[in-house]
């Protein structure tokens, strides 16, 4: 790790004023992902913003169809709200497989979001669930959001602060884990809101978190998970490493695909 | 059996301190005006350094020195050491290009050491060691093991072919007339994996001089600082040998990466007295990944043959072991003398020959790693036997037991003489544990669900204790294999064993405790276990190839026995009778047939005051040294028998049920021993299904972290079903064989038999990936599936 500077703003405001002052500055959320990669002097900002003592970025709160999560929200915090469990349970269900306890108790909701990673469980629960984004300038739809690996609509120094979820009929979550790193090899999140169904796959894709059309029509029309046979998930664009080549990825999201559905299917 | 003596599952004294985070580990040692020492790395798996500026880095902030190869040169520093000659079949030593701790001319893997920053704190260190300049002539690398051979690219001068040495044993000619009259013969091609052995605590050394006394200190994360100490003062030569002090505290595992002299520690010491400061390094897990030495990565092809009956009439094999960039401290015996005389299993095989092929690659150093030989062994004979069965089809159990060897001594053809045994008891007992019985209807309920259920048996031997000196020494080791003790008894009664044993694990300071509790009938909290300290244990051989039971212990135990007939000296005098009158028996020195008797604790006070005898007769003082060297290798066995389910959709394999039943002799502590089948099948089945280091072609380490090395976890392992036979070790007083590596020699084989049980082919390598498995299981079941 290099040297840096440390801030420690308790208002949005303090935040995006400080943003715009310092050179070369990140947000720091959980760490969990920006501060290994300093300790490994891949990442050098010059200067810190520590988003935890602003109290307006914690909390969760429900309306009648939607819930909305403070980006300083940890993982464990969804894992036990009572709110998300009665009301996206799939969501809660995503955050436990998040990591361990101890990524699910520093890591959070908007650290994930903005970061992007190609192996998150977030993004896919985002796009799914139709999530909207909210920063501190303006609104932007998950769909518009996430824009390839590691990159989001975010521009500098805009900030997180909250992320809306509208409540579905039924979704959930199905996490192929990656051996080693426990991140998604290939997460699928499939949301039934009305008629309309909405299936975003993470962890597979070369380009990061992606909605399979084919998927939602036939979905759509019939929600189990015998809509999903025949099928076929091309191998080209998915990710590969040494656990999973794109051909063994590809496949595996029809069958996260096809329990993913099942699981929600169950729910009634 | 008393609460702690020999057999009692005592609770281990060490974890109340472990557990509560007052272990003190090398790193946890500061002294004062300490500075921190950064290893410049090399980035290219092999490169010319055509130069290296360090010039920037000097002026930085906080550096005090940088130091070259050039400079441990200039200072007559030695090269690293590889202490076990191994010849090849036409009679010439093997080839062992030059290893110096800071590199000279070339660097040879990703990882290899350039340069050392010294500087006030490590941060700065860093920062300097990324402003020294090195002009790299970046030159081709060679990372495959099978393709080392055949490359035109060169590790070392000394080996045109890459090629340490072309080793042999056993009788060819008894081989090939076995397999001419064999009726059936089964091949098989298996590759064992490159392991990165990762213990908890990563490596670290913090060096000291005082100018004053000419001293020097090592701090070490060793398995045997009294090696270290030898190999560091006569062959390195950064200091003599009574002049370097070594100590290993608490030692956080090591799984054999321990044991070698390693660039680290030795620019540590000699940059202390340069600096004339303390220096401390301790890698972080990247470097950890880099450059402890590595274990397995073997390349075999093997053939059994086969009567008409299905008896075992011969086996040859030919393996080739990458032994890395570099020959590490004891890398050459690893793939030999500690692999190839365990190709007899516990089968009566009349004939085996085995060729190795050690090489040279552009990769980390390959050493000792949990096993050491014996799991590369096992894999290749019970892969081997599984598949025999199956191609004669016949049960492998069944077949197993036709071809075990039932009488004893046993001499095999490849070296070992083995003392005792009972394979068909632990098959027996193993096979009910497991409820064979009823496989085939465990097999229909998963084939009902979708789900592909499979069984394999993992029957191995290994060779533990290591081992007679004089057998060794005959081998090629460079040194004696024997281990001290030196027992203190205090005038108060208590008792301090000084061990050159070292625990960094293993729980010595509980069950080196216990045989003093049992042998000296005194409480086991009278009794401390002082090790890793060269001032403070005369010498001692470490902790390694599970010996510190059957070796260590054995020392412990003789030096206790000449404690007890000094005691009766004692307390003849005492007395008043005749020595050969005193018997000592539950802790009392007593005269035979009366009620006169003396506790330990009171002889001990009266050898100390020394008021009851004179100084002509008897020396005051209770205190005696042992050394034992052991008169055979020691035999642990068992049977373990792995089952598992696969998702043939996702490729996952779950283990569903794991048996082990172990013969390992005397057994002190059950709850220790148990523990350590535990960790072993976890790193067994971790190679078996997880781990695994790959390289790509240009040399970079590809799983050089965790986000990429799949160490098991908790959740990958079923709980364990343990059992014991017993039959004690006729070679040592205590009949104890060793328990520290069997669990990681026996999973691997069980694993992947029970893999290619469920699957119907033999085709998947470890680690049994899902991914792989996945690919096997369509080819099992969709041969025409592209993909
Ligand atoms: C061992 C381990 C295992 C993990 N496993 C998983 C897993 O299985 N699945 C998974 O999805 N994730 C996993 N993670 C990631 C973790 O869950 C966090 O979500 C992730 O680290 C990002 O959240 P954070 O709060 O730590 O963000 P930080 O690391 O603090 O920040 C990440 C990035 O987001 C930016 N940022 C943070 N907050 C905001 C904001 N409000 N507005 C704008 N930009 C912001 C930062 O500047 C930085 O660039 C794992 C992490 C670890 C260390």
């Amino acid at each position: 790790m290099y040297a840096f500077e440390y801030h420690r703003p308790t208002s949005i405001g303090q935040a995006a004023t400080l943003a715009t002052e310092v050179e070369d500055v990140k947000f720091l959320a959980g760490g969990h992902t920006l501060l290994p990669t300093m300790k490994m002097r891949l990442a050098a900002p010059a200067s810190l913003i520590d988003l935890s003592q602003i109290a307006e970025l914690h909390g969760i709160e429900r309306s009648a169809e939607s819930i909305t999560i403070g980006a300083m929200t940890k993982h464990a915090e969804v894992v036990n709200s009572s709110e998300i469990r009665e009301s996206i349970p799939a969501l809660a269900e995503m955050a436990e497989l998040i990591g361990d306890p101890h990524v699910r108790h520093r890591g959070t909701i908007g650290g994930s979001v903005a970061n992007n990673d190609p192996s998150a469980d977030y993004p896919a629960a985002c796009l799914a669930l139709n999530a909207t984004i909210i920063t501190n300038k303006r609104e932007i739809a998950a769909d518009d959001f996430f824009q390839g690996i590691f990159t989001t609509a975010l521009e500098e120094g805009e900030i997180i602060t909250r992320v809306s979820f509208p409540i579905p009929s039924r979704a959930a979550y199905a996490k192929f884990r990656h051996p080693a790193s426990r991140y998604a090899l290939v997460g699928v999140f499939v949301a039934e809101r009305g008629n309309d169904v909405r299936l975003a796959v993470t962890g597979a894709g070369a380009d990061g978190v992606f909605r399979v059309p084919e998927m939602e029509q036939s979905l759509s029309r019939h929600f189990a998970p015998d809509a999903l046979e025949g099928i076929i998930i091309p191998p080209e664009g998915m990710n590969g490493d040494i656990h999973a080549d794109a051909a063994y990825r590809a496949h595996l999201v029809g069958i996260m695909a096809r329990r993913a559905v099942q699981a929600a299917a169950s729910r009634g | 059996m008393t609460a702690t003596g020999i057999g009692a599952p005592v609770r281990r004294k060490e974890d109340q301190r472990f557990v509560t985070g007052q272990g003190r580990y090398v790193d946890d040692f500061n002294r004062p005006g300490q500075a921190y020492a950064y290893f410049l790395r090399s980035p290219h798996a092999h490169a010319a350094i055509r130069s290296i500026d360090t010039g920037p880095a000097l002026v930085m902030p906080g550096v005090l020195a940088v130091f070259t190869g050039d400079d441990l040169a200039a200072d007559k520093i030695g090269g690293l050491i590889c202490g076990w000659m191994i010849h090849s079949k036409d009679g010439s030593p093997m080839k062992a290009g030059p290893h110096p701790a800071l590199a000279q001319d070339k660097v040879r893997y990703v990882g290899d050491h350039v340069a050392v920053v010294i500087a006030e704190t490590l941060a700065q260190a860093k920062d300097a060691a990324e402003a020294i300049v090195v002009d790299y002539d970046v030159l081709p690398a060679v990372v495959e093991t099978a393709e080392a051979q055949n490359s035109s690219v060169q590790v070392h001068d000394v080996s045109s072919d890459n090629t340490v040495f072309n080793w042999h044993l056993g009788d060819k000619d008894a081989t090939d007339a076995a397999f001419a009259q064999a009726k059936h013969v089964t091949k098989i091609d298996l590759v064992n994996n490159r392991l990165v052995p990762n213990p908890i605590e990563p490596r670290a050394a913090l060096g000291e001089y005082d100018p004053g006394t000419d001293n020097y200190t090592l701090y070490t994360t060793s398995q045997n600082p009294h090696v270290a100490r030898l190999v560091l003062s006569a062959f390195i030569g950064v200091a003599p040998e009574h002049k370097l002090r070594v100590i290993a505290p608490d030692v956080g595992g090591g799984f054999g990466s321990k044991i070698f002299i390693y660039a680290e520690e030795t620019v540590c010491v000699w940059a202390a007295k340069k600096v004339k400061r303390p220096v401390k390094w301790t890698s972080d897990r990247t470097e950890a990944f880099l450059s402890d030495a590595h274990g397995r990565d073997h390349v075999t092809r093997a053939e059994l043959a086969t009567d008409d009956s299905g008896k075992i009439l011969g086996l040859r094999v030919h393996t080739i072991a990458n032994l890395g960039a570099y020959l590490s401290t004891f890398s050459s015996s690893v793939p030999t003398y500690l692999y190839a005389p365990l190709l007899s299993g516990q089968y009566d095989i009349p004939a085996i020959y085995c060729e190795v092929d050690g090489v040279y690659t552009n990769t980390a150093p390959v050493d000792a790693y949990r096993g050491a030989g014996r799991p590369e062994a096992t894999f290749v004979v019970e892969r081997l036997v599984e598949k025999t069965a199956r191609e004669l089809g016949q049960d492998p159990a069944e077949f197993r037991r036709r071809n075990y060897i039932t009488q004893f001594p046993h001499q095999t053809p490849v070296i070992m003489a083995y003392d005792t045994g009972d394979y068909a008891a632990s098959l027996d007992k193993a096979l009910e544990l497991a409820d064979f019985a009823n496989f085939s209807e465990r097999k229909r309920d998963s084939a009902r669900r979708g789900r592909l259920r499979g069984i394999g048996f993992s029957s191995y031997i290994e060779a533990c204790g290591i081992a007679p000196s004089q057998a060794v020494g005959s081998l090629g080791a460079g040194v004696g294999l024997w281990e001290s003790a030196e027992v203190r008894v205090n005038p108060t009664g208590s008792v301090e064993v000084l061990t050159g044993s070292h625990s960094h694990g293993q729980g010595h300071e509980t069950t080196f405790a216990q045989l003093v509790s049992d042998r000296l009938g005194i409480p086991i909290d009278q009794v401390s276990i002082v090790h890793g300290d060269t001032d403070k244990v005369q010498f001692g051989m470490g902790t390694y190839g599970s010996r510190s039971g059957a070796v260590g212990m054995s020392a412990i135990a003789k030096a206790l026995d000449k404690v007890i007939a000094k005691g009766k000296k004692v307390a003849a005098h005492v007395l008043e009778a005749a020595e050969g009158d005193i018997e000592f028996k539950d802790g009392k020195f007593g005269v035979a047939g009366t009620d006169r008797a003396l506790g330990f604790g009171e002889v001990a006070l009266q050898a100390y005051i020394a008021h009851k005898f004179s100084g002509q007769d008897l020396e005051p003082g209770l205190k005696e040294g042992a050394f034992y060297d052991p008169t055979n290798f020691t035999f642990p066995a068992g049977v373990h028998i792995c089952e598992v389910e696969i998702d043939p959709d996702t490729g996952v394999t779950t283990i569903e049920r794991w048996t082990a039943v172990d013969d390992f002799g005397v057994i002190i502590n059950p709850m220790i021993v148990e523990g350590q089948v535990h960790g072993g099948i976890a790193q067994g089945v971790g190679q078996a299904l997880l781990e695994g280091a790959v390289y790509d072609q240009s040399g970079q380490l590809v799983t050089a972290s965790f986000n990429d090395y799949c160490m098991p976890r908790a959740a990958d392992l079923p709980s364990f079903q343990v059992d014991v036979t017993v039959t004690p070790c006729p070679s040592n007083p205590l009949g104890i064989k060793g328990c520290g590596e069997a669990g990681a020699i026996a999973a691997p084989p069980a694993v992947i038999n029970a893999i290619t049980d469920a699957l119907g082919h033999e085709d998947i390598s470890m680690p049994a990936t899902p991914q792989a498995v996945w690919r096997a299981v369509r080819k099992a079941h969709m041969p025409m599936a592209a993909e």
